[in-house]
């Protein structure tokens, strides 16, 4: 009832090649190396829990077929960044501004915020909310979330 | 890091807004939760619910799902029991079956359940499998299910566990799984007294937790051990449950719970936990349940609830008598609805002091998915109607709201309903704080046009849960760094940091050397359940006992080998008694506060340890075209005694309000014939950053809880209790809409505006 195949791919910049079923979902392909940052929500593409960074575009990793990543530029909430202790701008403020309850969301919202600010570098609070409004947090912490996405341009800005 | 037990350290801990202790294990998408875990031979269960709400089951068809290759077993009831003869369970009463047996209760019940090693494969075989009923008469309405033909449970079971439940065991054909009643003074003379009788009926909807992790439990069953890994907030619950069920002891059965992704008070007692141990005993093998999100609304969901209150009241305001009745819709099973509606029973008429109560509460049984506690424990269903009321009264009199509360207000010393005098209980110095930042007595804006605002004001509180125990350990090596072990679990609220703030202080060692051991049954000791904002108080009273054994173990010590513990760090002192760096001081803390039950008229000079308290002002917009209205301003007051943490403690207070903002405004489980019909993300909204009010503004009182762990006390829920009166009032204060149900909505808003003028729409 359903057939794999072989694929290949680069996971936080490193050549990976992984078998995978017509069936899975990007999320599953990830679990599988080890990384379940991505996490499975809604299933919908509706919380943004699952957001993976595929060929520099953030996409719902519960509603991309493992098959369609064969070839591609795939990078999670675990790649090492460049930033002090392995973390980026955006995981410093995030940490700085409390921007975070039970953490389930997290990975999501990280990944966003650098979207965001690779292509607004100085984002109005109308700019944030319109941007981030595909991302879910239940324990609501969006007002820190807010603060930790201006905080995280400042930091970026230098 | 060379520590010392010196004074230098002590107040250096607590009250301080440290960054959580997991804070990069977060960030990073690495925190451990239950859904990450994967074992050998793991097998993957898939449930096979049932699609009607009330029904004899008349067989189970499973031939097709067992053929289907890969499919390692499929159980039903019967194989259940072969392992349990008596699979029920629950912390109130033992009426909620494993899978169901002969009957089923609501839609989405667990009927059977896959196992196989691919998930797709149990996905696909579960499809596959059918159900035969003769469908029964269904009650779905909390008020009909008081006289209703249709009985959900012939016969009542009470657990056991709680004495003012006993006299329930045996009852048969009612619906009614628990009835709290409490009186205080004479009502019926006070009304007839009074100047002015009011009285009015309020609704809630059911909703439900909706943690982003969806329930998710794995069972291991290891040689001399069952070992279940579960998002869980009640591990010693589990742990005893399944010991009980499976009637072997305590130690045999080691609960062990991560990080969990949200709870607020869905993953307690028994959820998933019982199917998958026992699927596990008889597989031989790990099993996991991760549930998906629609199944998810058929797991555990918030009390709907009808609330009666009718007030005797003087032409100046006082309020002199009132009476209460509540009807909680608990679903099919009790989960904790029992608990709810007796603790959060007995706050129902409000923080006012009045002389003349009586208060009726009442647990039904309906063939709806089953309600427990959600951040509140009921009592948010409880502040919308008093609230409301109060609004509704100092309307009708012409008082402005703030006065009407202040004229009634539950002051310090004063008796509540139950009787217990009000001590630490911040009721007047929230509501104070909150005119002053609402600057009520200025003159407010209303809008023109098309466009009014409106602003309104509502108060709550909350006893706790009572009594409960917890118990830790506090375990110091000999580089002097700590171990705190406690069964609490960090479900986001930030106990863990909490706690390691609180052992610092007591220890006198900075913070950065305590880590905290996460919930294992078989090294963290009893704790009664992370629920109810009872942790900061109990679990936070058990760390600080045992961090303080352990200090004056290690003064003792110091002095044994003939050094001052004050001035020798703790590394030095070791290596003096042992010759090197080894081994421990372990403190041991035990914590349960003094309670007294009530009596037979509900009354008790000691019904909590602490009150909790909020309060939440809301500016709104409305548009009388349309009845669209958006929420401008919150401003939310809270009395946590002294926060340990202030920064987490205002991300509880806004999302405590952002959630019921939630519940107030979007949330609703619509239902056809007991199926909800709006089971996803997609048509169930919760509310996104862009729900956000432009203005919120959130602050805790400066208070003290005397008898708290360096005078605090818990935070979790108190952010939820104004919010949905405080809305409602506003949007009445706006355009004279009054509305009665949740959630407030534009079409009602608008209806309410038509009918106003006279020009009423249809149904």
């Amino acid at each position: 009832m359903t057939t794999h195949k072989s694929i290949s791919f680069t996971l936080n910049g490193n050549p990976v090649t992984a078998h995978a079923g017509n069936h899975q979902n990007l999320v599953e392909l990830l679990q599988g190396q080890g990384l379940f940052g991505a996490r499975e929500s809604c299933a919908q593409g509706l919380c943004g829990c699952c957001t993976v960074v595929v060929d520099g575009q953030a996409v719902s990793g519960c509603l991309t077929m493992a098959t369609l990543v064969d070839g591609a530029d795939v990078r999670t909430i675990e790649e090492p960044q460049a930033g002090e202790g392995g973390l980026d701008a955006v995981q410093q403020a995030f940490i700085e501004t409390g921007a975070f309850q039970c953490g389930f969301c997290t990975p999501g919202f990280i990944l966003m915020t650098r979207q965001l600010l690779d292509a607004h570098p100085n984002p109005a609070d109308d700019e944030i909310r319109h941007y981030l409004a595909g991302n879910l947090c239940r324990c609501a912490a969006y007002p820190e979330i807010i603060k930790a996405v201006r905080l995280a341009a400042k930091k970026r800005r230098g | 890091m060379a520590t010392t037990l010196g004074k230098s350290n002590s107040g250096s801990a607590f009250g301080r807004s440290i960054p959580r202790v997991e804070a990069r294990a977060k960030v990073t998408g690495k925190a451990e939760y239950v859904h990450n875990l994967r074992l050998p031979g793991m097998l993957y269960g898939k449930v096979f619910r049932s699609t009607v709400a009330h029904a004899r089951i008349r067989g189970i068809d499973v031939s097709a799902a067992r053929a289907l290759p890969g499919v390692h077993a499929v159980y039903t009831a019967a194989d259940i029991m072969r392992l349990v003869p008596d699979p029920h369970y629950g912390p109130a009463f033992h009426d909620q079956p494993v899978l169901a047996i002969d009957k089923v209760r609501h839609v989405g019940e667990p009927v059977a359940l896959v196992l196989a090693a691919d998930p797709h494969v149990a996905e696909a075989a579960a499809q596959m499998i059918s159900a035969d009923y003769e469908e029964l008469p269904a009650v779905f309405d909390e008020i009909e299910a008081m006289t209703s033909k249709a009985v959900v449970h012939e016969v009542l079971k009470p657990a056991g566990t709680f004495p003012d439940l006993k006299h329930l065991k045996g009852k048969r054909d009612t619906n009614i799984a628990l009835d709290f009643h409490l009186r205080r003074g004479d009502t019926q003379k006070a009304f007839a007294a009074a100047d002015h009788v009011f009285e009015h009926t309020f609704r809630t909807q059911q909703v439900l937790h909706l943690p982003l992790e969806p329930f998710v439990t794995v069972a291991d069953p290891t040689p001399n051990q069952l070992v279940i890994h579960t998002a869980s907030q009640s591990p010693s619950f589990v742990r005893i449950e399944i010991a009980r069920l499976l009637g072997w002891p305590e130690n045999k059965v080691r609960v062990k719970v991560p990080y969990l992704g949200g709870g607020f008070g869905a993953k307690l007692y028994i959820k998933l936990e019982a199917l998958v141990a026992i699927a596990a005993l008889l597989a031989g093998r790990p099993v996991k349940i991760s549930l998906t999100m629609e199944e998810q609304f058929y797991q555990i969901t918030k009390h709907a609830a009808t609330l009666r209150i009718k007030s005797g009241v003087s032409k100046d305001g006082k309020i002199l008598a009132r009476e209460c009745e509540v009807w909680w819709n608990g679903g099919a099973y009790a989960d904790i609805g029992p608990r709810v509606t007796q603790k959060s029973g007995f706050t129902a008429p409000g923080p006012y002091d009045i002389d003349h109560v009586a208060i009726d509460s009442y647990a039904l049984y309906t063939n709806l998915p089953a309600a427990g506690a959600l951040r509140g424990f009921g009592i948010p269903q409880l502040v919308w109607a008093y609230e409301s009321h109060t609004d509704m009264i100092a309307k009708a009199l012409n008082i402005d709201p703030l006065a009407m509360r202040r004229k009634n207000i539950l002051k310090e010393g004063r008796p509540q309903a139950t009787g217990t005098l009000m001590r630490d209980a911040g009721i007047e110095q929230v509501l104070e704080r909150l005119a002053q930042r609402m600057q009520w007595e200025k003159t407010f804006d209303r809008g023109s046009g098309k466009l009014r605002r409106g602003r309104g004001i509502a108060i709550g509180f909350k006893a706790s849960i009572s009594p409960t125990t917890s118990v830790a350990i506090v375990n110091v090596s000999a580089d002097g760094s700590v171990m705190v072990n406690c069964s609490t679990v960090d479900m986001g609220q930030g106990s863990d940091t909490a706690m390691a703030q609180i052992v610092a202080e007591a220890l006198g060692v900075p913070v950065e050397s305590v880590t905290l051991v996460h919930p294992d049954t078989d090294v963290t000791p009893y704790d009664m359940a992370t629920l109810g904002s009872r942790s900061t108080f109990h679990m936070g009273h058990a760390v600080r006992l045992a961090a303080e054994d352990a200090r004056d173990k290690l003064m003792k010590l110091a002095q044994e080998v003939g050094l001052s513990a004050e001035t020798t760090s703790i590394p030095d002192i070791f290596r003096k008694k042992y010759g090197m760096q080894a081994g421990n001081i372990v403190g041991v803390g035990s914590f349960i506060p003094s309670y007294a039950p009530p009596d037979a008229q509900g009354q008790t000079d000691n019904a909590t340890p602490f009150w909790m308290i909020g309060a939440t002002g809301a500016e709104v917009e409305v548009d009388t075209e349309t009845g669209e209205f958006k929420v401008a301003r919150l401003v939310n007051l809270v009395d946590v005694g002294r926060p340990v943490n202030p920064a987490i403690v205002e991300t509880q207070i806004s999302g405590a309000t952002l959630m019921q903002l939630g519940f107030t405004l979007t949330e609703r489980m619509d239902f056809d014939a007991g199926q909800v019909t709006n089971a996803s993300l997609a048509d169930y909204k919760i509310p996104g950053i862009r729900d956000v009010p432009a203005v919120m503004e959130n602050e805790a009182v400066d208070m003290v809880q005397q008898t708290g762990p360096f005078g605090a006390k818990g935070v979790g829920e108190s952010g939820t209790f104004g919010v949905s009166p405080a809305i409602a009032s506003a949007i009445d204060d706006a355009v004279g809409v009054r509305l009665t149900s949740l959630p407030l909505t534009a079409e009602a808003v608008y209806r309410g505006l038509r009918a106003n003028a006279g020009k009423p729409l249809q149904d």
